[in-house]
């Protein structure tokens, strides 16, 4: 590309037309600023999918007591401080759904992919800046719609945030299938519409905006990851969208694709021959790629802070990427482990286990390349690194158990258990905040061109790396003794006395975890105002986004786009003066790319 | 190719041809969806075994069917620079696609003529499916309308020659999609629903 063409394109992309505070800060269509209207509402969405956690864990730890928090936050669903049992299973049902979808889906890869998908395939923007922005907009739409559902007067949503029929199929099965499950219903749409605009951007983007010198083979695998994880989307959401439109029909038209023959308070309905579970098939072709949708882009970021902090090459390159491809094929054919007790004919079990068990060999590649890379290396412990080693230990622990789980045979045993909700947790819930946390602290000076306080980033990552096995590590106990999950409480059941103090230990851990996140959240929000000055390439990493200047200008690179030369990972190479050799370096005489 | 060659112009045309297609993957796994449920709920004791697709269906094929043709006869023209042929090729297969709407329409009064209405205790799951499938169909249908529609009026105001021919081809490939989409599904629904 020749630099008069590449300037002009430049210009033609928007220099020459004024930036008003509409055009900059709220309808922008700069993916960088995109990125952080995407960070600043799944934060706000993640403060409010906390705080219920916390509020349910109060509940099991002190079942059926008075606390004054409920009766300031929940109103007349708390009489005299006590939590009713309704809004109990409605808290569990926002809390799933915002954190998998509002902030480990759109907080996550809408933050990152945005900001580093031009920035570090060395493209002025994504492909089309406008679809970008009505992507957010309607992600925000979908929130203020989901946080909306909280004020419905009979309940938000109640039926779980997998919303199995009949409970998300009948208006007047419990409280929060009426109102609180249509405005569910809607804000998730309008939220897959969101998604799949997001997601059709990030892979035609990283197809063919590469920089000239950026084979697929030289890309970073933060990027690798954002667009596989981007094209698992595109296949796999609008499957759930099809079971949201039967779904819908169920309940305000009358078919019966998924009610079989049911009375209500004595009345007989007329829906006849339908079954939950092809409700369950359709979710869980979603529900279960959905998981990676997750993961995968902290994995990414992972695999990139870990190698410029521990100033090494990735171990394995290629098998990383191949082990990404591998994982995403296989997500979309595991689906029935979550159906295992649906009923299921057991040969198919054992066929769903064979592919679920196949996912461990892929992950412990990716397991293993982390640890080797880390190993003998020069690690620089900052906050992104300890977060980033933080994720690959919860990856670890909460990977094992689901080898257990994805074992019929052994599944059945320990389903619907808190063995369940440990490891899910674990390994795609902490594992995927660590990697949201880890890219936070690591691209913060990209972002807002300071950097974060060092020592809060040290007492944030030590606490909630501690509360967080404090949390869910016991929960593997109680789960094997056979405590059930989303009971309300469970101090009806004698059989289950014994375990009262652990989930008394449980939710202290998780009251102090979450009571540490203040220290984040101060330490974001002040560092943008106070926080040191960043350089330019304060990591001193190798990847293109750091060449741009601190300052953000509309289309990246003030004047032509970096050619790139070598891939993402030269660190420590003999025979360069410094430890690190950025991307747009070429090649010396005689120097051999290093690669894969 | 080297996909990481050309002008920003150059990459960011093709980056937005690309992501229709990769949106027609999208749509096309929605109606995925659908069609594995259909098989999945081929189990139940209440599945009519059975069932004709209406007469009306066959029809509608055909016409869509034809409709792509003429879309195609419409961009052969405009690449000839053969304005007046293209506007009457335009509209034809806007005509033809109105017709098909109406003609799957027909097919639904002859579903309810059988006695199968889409909901409530007088419908069956098989012809709810059939019609939940054709509707959401029609939805993507009207879409690809808009479409031509959108086409036909920047033909009217002479944006297309043979060096500029991108809105229309990008709305033809829509077209073109939801035709064969309807194939599949008029098959599907005929062999294996």
């Amino acid at each position: 590309m020749s630099a008069h063409a590449d300037t002009h394109a430049h210009d033609d992309h928007g220099h020459h037309h004024k930036e008003t505070f509409v055009t900059k800060y709220i309808f922008s269509m700069d993916h960088k600023m995109i990125a952080k209207q995407y960070l600043i509402t799944g934060t706000i969405m993640g403060i409010i999918g906390i705080v219920m956690s916390l509020m349910f864990r109060m509940q099991i730890a002190w079942p059926e007591e008075p606390n004054v928090l409920f009766e300031a936050l929940l109103g007349k669903w708390a009489p005299n401080g006590v939590m009713d049992a309704d809004i109990y299973l409605a808290l569990v049902t926002i809390h799933g759904t915002i954190m998998v979808f509002f902030v480990l889906t759109a907080g996550l890869s809408g933050t990152f992919s945005n900001l580093l998908i031009p920035l570090q395939i060395g493209a002025r923007d994504m492909a089309s800046g406008f679809l970008n922005m009505v992507s957010y907009w309607l992600f925000f739409l979908s929130s203020v719609i989901m946080v909306l559902s909280l004020f419905v007067e009979a309940g938000p949503a109640a039926a779980g945030w997998t919303i199995y029929p009949p409970l998300s199929a009948l208006p007047m099965a419990q409280g929060g299938s009426g109102a609180g499950m249509t405005l569910w219903l809607v804000a998730m749409a309008i939220f897959i519409a969101s998604s799949l605009l997001g997601s059709l951007n990030y892979v035609v983007t990283v197809i063919n905006l590469r920089t000239k010198g950026m084979s697929m083979t030289r890309l970073p695998l933060t990027i690798w990851a954002f667009f596989v994880t981007a094209i698992i989307g595109i296949i796999s959401f609008p499957v759930l969208l099809s079971a949201a439109l039967l779904l819908i029909m169920d309940r305000s038209f009358g078919t019966s694709f998924f009610l079989s023959d049911i009375f209500i308070q004595g009345e007989v309905l007329h829906y006849q021959g339908g079954s939950p579970v092809l409700f369950e098939h359709l979710f869980w072709f979603l529900g279960h790629p959905e998981v990676y949708i997750v993961l995968l882009p902290a994995l990414g970021i992972t695999s990139e802070i870990i190698s410029t902090n521990s100033r090494k090459p990735i171990f394995g390159y290629r098998a990383m990427v191949v082990s990404i491809l591998a994982i995403a094929f296989l997500s979309t054919i595991v689906w029935g482990h979550h159906m295992f007790v649906s009923g299921m004919n057991p040969f198919l079990g054992s066929v769903f286990t064979f592919t679920t068990l196949l996912i461990a060999i892929p992950s412990a590649v990716k397991a293993f390349n982390y640890i080797t890379t880390l190993w003998k290396g020069n690690l620089q412990m900052n906050p992104a690194m300890l977060f980033s080693i933080g994720l690959v230990s919860t990856f670890i622990t909460g990977g094992l158990t689901g080898i257990i789980l994805g074992d019929s045979a052994l599944d059945i045993n320990v389903h619907d258990t808190y063995f369940v909700v440990a490891h899910f947790h674990l390994v795609m819930g902490i594992s995927a905040l660590y990697g949201m946390f880890a890219g936070i602290y690591h691209w913060y000076p990209k972002m807002f061109g300071r950097m974060m306080n060092k020592n809060l980033g040290y007492i944030h990552f030590w606490i909630t790396a501690i509360c967080a096995y404090g949390v869910f590590f016991p929960m593997h106990f109680i789960g094997m003794a056979g405590l059930p999950r989303r009971y309300y409480t469970n101090s009806n059941f004698p059989l289950f006395d014994d375990l009262a103090n652990v989930n008394v230990v449980i939710t202290v851990f998780a009251l102090i975890g979450g009571a540490f996140q203040l220290v984040f959240l101060y330490n974001f929000f002040s560092s943008m105002f106070f926080g040191k000055k960043a350089e330019q390439n304060p990591w001193k990493s190798n990847t293109l986004e750091w060449t741009t200047p601190v300052e953000h200008v509309h289309g990246n690179w003030p004047g032509e786009i970096p050619h790139v030369h070598r891939w993402a990972y030269d660190y420590s190479k003999p025979g360069h003066e410094a430890d690190f050799v950025p991307q747009n370096v070429p090649l010396m005489d005689g120097e051999e790319e290093l690669q894969h | 190719m080297d996909l990481t060659e050309g002008t920003f112009q150059e990459k960011n045309a093709r980056a937005k041809k690309m992501m229709l297609w990769f949106g027609i993957i999208s749509l096309f796994m929605s109606f995925a969806g659908l069609t594995s449920a259909v098989i999945v709920s081929k189990s139940r004791p209440d599945w009519l075994n059975d069932f004709q697709l209406p007469s009306a269906f066959i029809v509608s094929t055909v016409v869509i069917v034809l409709s792509s043709i003429s879309f195609i006869l419409a961009k052969r023209a405009l690449k000839q620079d053969n304005r007046s042929l293209a506007t009457l090729f335009l509209c034809l297969t806007f005509v033809l696609g109105v017709v098909f709407i109406y003609s799957q329409f027909l097919g639904f009064s002859q579903i309810i003529g059988l006695g199968y209405n889409f909901t409530g205790p007088t419908s069956n799951v098989t012809m709810s499916f059939v019609y939940i499938i054709a509707a959401a169909h029609i939805a993507h249908v009207v879409a690809g309308l808009l479409s031509i529609l959108v086409v036909i009026y920047n033909h009217f105001k002479q944006k297309y020659s043979s060096k500029e021919m991108l809105g229309v081809e990008l709305s033809a490939t829509f077209w073109h999609f939801v035709d064969i989409l309807w194939i599949f599904l008029f098959l599907f629904l005929n062999y294996i629903g």
